[in-house]
């Protein structure tokens, strides 16, 4: 078959069972866009800034497990996309990006909307090329896809000269069904030797904890770590990232760890003798002060990334492979290993865990004649019945969805977890919608992160994505207020805008659903009307309780059993604001 | 602790740049960082000083076999190795001061292999102390320049780092 560049791109895309792409045209892209514009197969989502194109497609990639992949053009385009890609990257998504690049002969004149993207991506990317010669693009192509998708994922950045994908130049494709990288081998089983050594610390443990993360969502084996969790009856606790990969309603699961992690989890990790840590990074916001950081226990971890193993704590016994094989190992050593785990030990530990749970960390005031945001996040889960995709920003109302929407399946919670990127529920959301059509899928945002891709709304209705938008309005920046009022005397710099737009007008301008709710009584029947209206994109905006913390919260620099639990009501910054 | 890490990395535009950019981005030091193709030009090898203690050079090393162009490296700090170095060293001289010179870069198994009426160009070859040693056993106002290339260095023995 003989075609151009620009129809080798569309055909690799096609070839490798791209279903979307997301994207937004511009000069270097553009004979790449006249072919898809000749074909169907590749549905092309047009959004209104290439942020938007990148957190969309992560999303679909987070929602089912398969590569997303983004279209952008030179210079700006590609730039726009860079906060995307970082995003994708700090969460290990697969993801393939193609940049346009100005024509190979002008390259470093410093062209119009020329940048050189392989070197500004280059700290956040997995890998990225840059292809010079029209024969290069389906190898290259099929690379990207390979290494975006195997070992531990990320995004691969692939940009393509304007003068590659030449409609006049025309050269034989064959889409490569194989790619063998020599100095790319992505590890596979775990070591037998040292999964015995685990196995049998694990039994010996008195106070056993399992810490597991999204390198299980990623690595497909929450099946594997929910039977061996329930056949060891040990508790568990899941990452941000890793919600959803044990079943939260679960007796076992004892919620989040970390920063704003339950109170139970984190002194659970703290007293423990063993800890088993499943697709983990021990990323600053579980571990808090490092040099406290479960002093008492001996440290198994099983991750994909030598890297990232003993990068920040050290640990015992290190097992590189890939977590759904290795915990298919673990499940045969535990059921062949003569040891049990004491009865007597476990029945004590879990009697104390209980203890710290009867603390109710996460209680708040239901009696408050304020929307409580807590709450709303509450009654979205009944609603839902726990069945939604759930896209949040990043803040106050990211951390109320982690705490009170109970995921009990993996890549239902979709949210950027390493980065910390506002703006990025939305997109996210019309990616998670394009992905399962048929299912509810609800962004819980707030004032302040919703306006970082508000222009969005306008793809949700060209591709009729109806999404909910859950907008938690504290009419503050809650997240850097709480850490102002922490630890700043409340000093509230510019944590607050002036002026916040009516979003209910702005939801409509759209062509979508704006509702406003102001009371805590009107927050159920506002849910179920958005929910009722099943084709159409739905802003509800509830006024929530403008002084309202996420606890339990570990300050910067302390330790898990520092924790802070909530205040009384009738604080001063209440009495201030009122 | 002083470490040699000896990288064979793909020869392809931007390996260098991976390398660089990774040591940057997560603060850690290079001292030195030579890199040139290999009798298979497809492949570079790059020797890459660095220093740190064991839980760095860990990370290094791990974030180093990360890189995908990265096909196979060696920390040569744990085992038994030959290393050198090139110096070129130019010296002003009089005539009081050119025999002088030349026997001290005869001492260090120099060659002179530039000369005018007031320079030598001095090479030089040896493991990097050695050409400290030499730097500091001349006059430091006769020197007019110094350039080196970083160590380079091999493993001793039969075995090596090849594909």
């Amino acid at each position: 078959m003989e075609l151009s560049g620009g129809q080798i791109v569309v055909q690799c895309l096609k070839d490798e069972g791209v279903e979307y792409l997301f994207g937004y045209p511009g000069g270097a892209v553009l004979h790449l866009y006249d072919a898809i514009f000749h074909q169907d197969d590749v549905k092309h989502i047009l959004v209104r800034h290439e942020q938007a194109a990148t957190h969309a497609a992560d999303a679909y990639a987070r929602a089912t497990g398969k590569p997303g992949v983004v279209l952008v053009t030179s210079g700006p385009g590609a730039t726009n996309a860079v906060t995307g890609i970082a995003t994708a990257y700090m969460d290990s998504i697969p993801m393939v990006v193609i940049s346009g690049q100005v024509p190979t002969a002008v390259i470093g004149s410093d062209a119009f909307q020329e940048v050189d993207m392989v070197g500004i991506t280059r700290p956040c990317v997995k890998h990225n090329f840059l292809v010079k010669d029209v024969k290069d693009i389906a190898e290259t192509m099929k690379k990207a896809f390979y290494i975006a998708t195997t070992g531990r994922p990320g995004p691969v950045v692939v940009d393509i000269p304007k003068d590659i994908t030449d409609p006049n130049v025309k050269v034989t494709y064959k889409y490569p069904k194989k790619v063998k990288i020599r100095s790319y081998s992505p590890a596979t089983k775990g070591h037998p030797g040292q999964i015995k050594k685990a196995v049998d610390l694990l039994l010996h443990a008195h106070r056993p904890m399992i810490y597991s993360g999204g390198g299980v969502v990623l690595g497909e084996a929450s099946a594997e770590l929910t039977e061996m969790t329930r056949l060891l009856n040990y508790p568990i606790t899941n990452t941000l990232m890793g919600l959803g990969a044990y079943p939260a309603t679960d007796k076992q699961f004892v919620g989040m760890l970390g920063m704003h992690g339950t109170y139970e989890a984190n002194l659970a990790m703290h007293e423990s003798d063993v800890i088993l840590a499943i697709g983990v990074r021990f990323d600053d916001r579980v571990t808090g002060k490092l040099a406290e950081f479960c002093p008492h226990a001996k440290i198994i971890h099983i991750d994909i990334d030598p890297a990232s193993i003993s990068k920040t704590v050290k640990v015992d016994i290190p097992i590189v492979g890939e977590v759904k094989l290795v915990l298919k190992q673990f499940l045969n050593e535990i059921k062949e290993h003569k040891k049990k785990p004491s009865k007597k030990a476990l029945e004590a530990w879990w009697s104390q865990i209980e203890q710290w749970r009867d603390a109710n960390c996460l209680e708040f005031d239901r009696d408050s004649e304020q929307i409580k945001p807590q709450a709303v996040v509450e009654e979205l889960y009944k609603i839902t019945k726990g069945e939604a995709y759930i896209t949040s920003d990043v803040g106050q109302h990211q951390m109320y969805a982690a705490q009170f929407y109970h995921f009990d399946k993996p890549r239902r919670w979709i949210n950027s977890g390493g980065l910390g990127t506002m703006g990025f529920g939305l997109p996210a959301a019309i990616g998670a919608k394009l992905a399962h059509p048929d299912a509810d899928v609800a962004c819980i945002t707030g004032e302040a992160s919703i306006q970082m891709c508000i222009q969005e709304l306008a793809t949700a209705l060209q591709y009729n994505t109806p999404v909910k938008i859950i907008n938690l309005n504290n009419r503050y920046m809650g997240m850097v207020r709480q850490w102002q009022e922490f630890s700043y005397e409340s000093r509230y710099s510019q944590s607050y805008m002036d002026t916040i737009p009516d979003f209910v007008a702005l939801a409509e301008a759209y062509g979508h659903v704006g509702i406003r709710v102001e009371k805590p009584e009107d927050v159920r029947p506002a849910l179920e009307k958005a929910f009722a209206l099943k084709d159409r994109t739905v802003f509800i905006d509830f006024m929530t309780d403008r002084t309202e913390n996420v606890y339990p919260m570990i300050e910067s620099g302390k330790g898990h059993q520092e924790m802070t639990l909530r205040v009384a009501p009738g604080t001063p910054l209440d009495r201030e604001l009122a | 602790m002083r470490h040699i890490i000896s990288i064979l990395i793909e020869n392809e535009a931007g390996a260098l740049s991976r390398v660089a950019g990774l040591f940057s981005a997560r603060g850690y030091n290079i001292e030195s960082l030579t890199v040139a193709p290999t009798e298979d030009i497809t492949l570079s090898r790059m020797t890459l000083v660095t220093r740190g203690n064991e839980e760095v050079i860990e990370q290094i090393t791990k974030q180093l076999n990360k890189l995908i162009d990265i096909v196979k490296l060696i920390d040569l700090a744990e085992t038994s190795h030959v290393e050198r170095e090139l110096m070129l060293v130019k010296v002003k001289t009089s005539i009081e001061s050119r025999e002088e010179i030349k026997r001290l870069s005869d001492i260090f198994r120099g060659k002179v292999i530039d000369v005018t009426n007031n320079s030598y160009v001095i090479e030089m070859t040896g493991a990097s102390d050695k050409l400290d040693a030499f730097v500091n056993a001349l006059d430091e106002s006769s020197i007019i320049e110094t350039v080196r290339s970083g160590p380079t260095s091999m493993s001793r023995g039969e075995h090596g780092l090849h594909l």
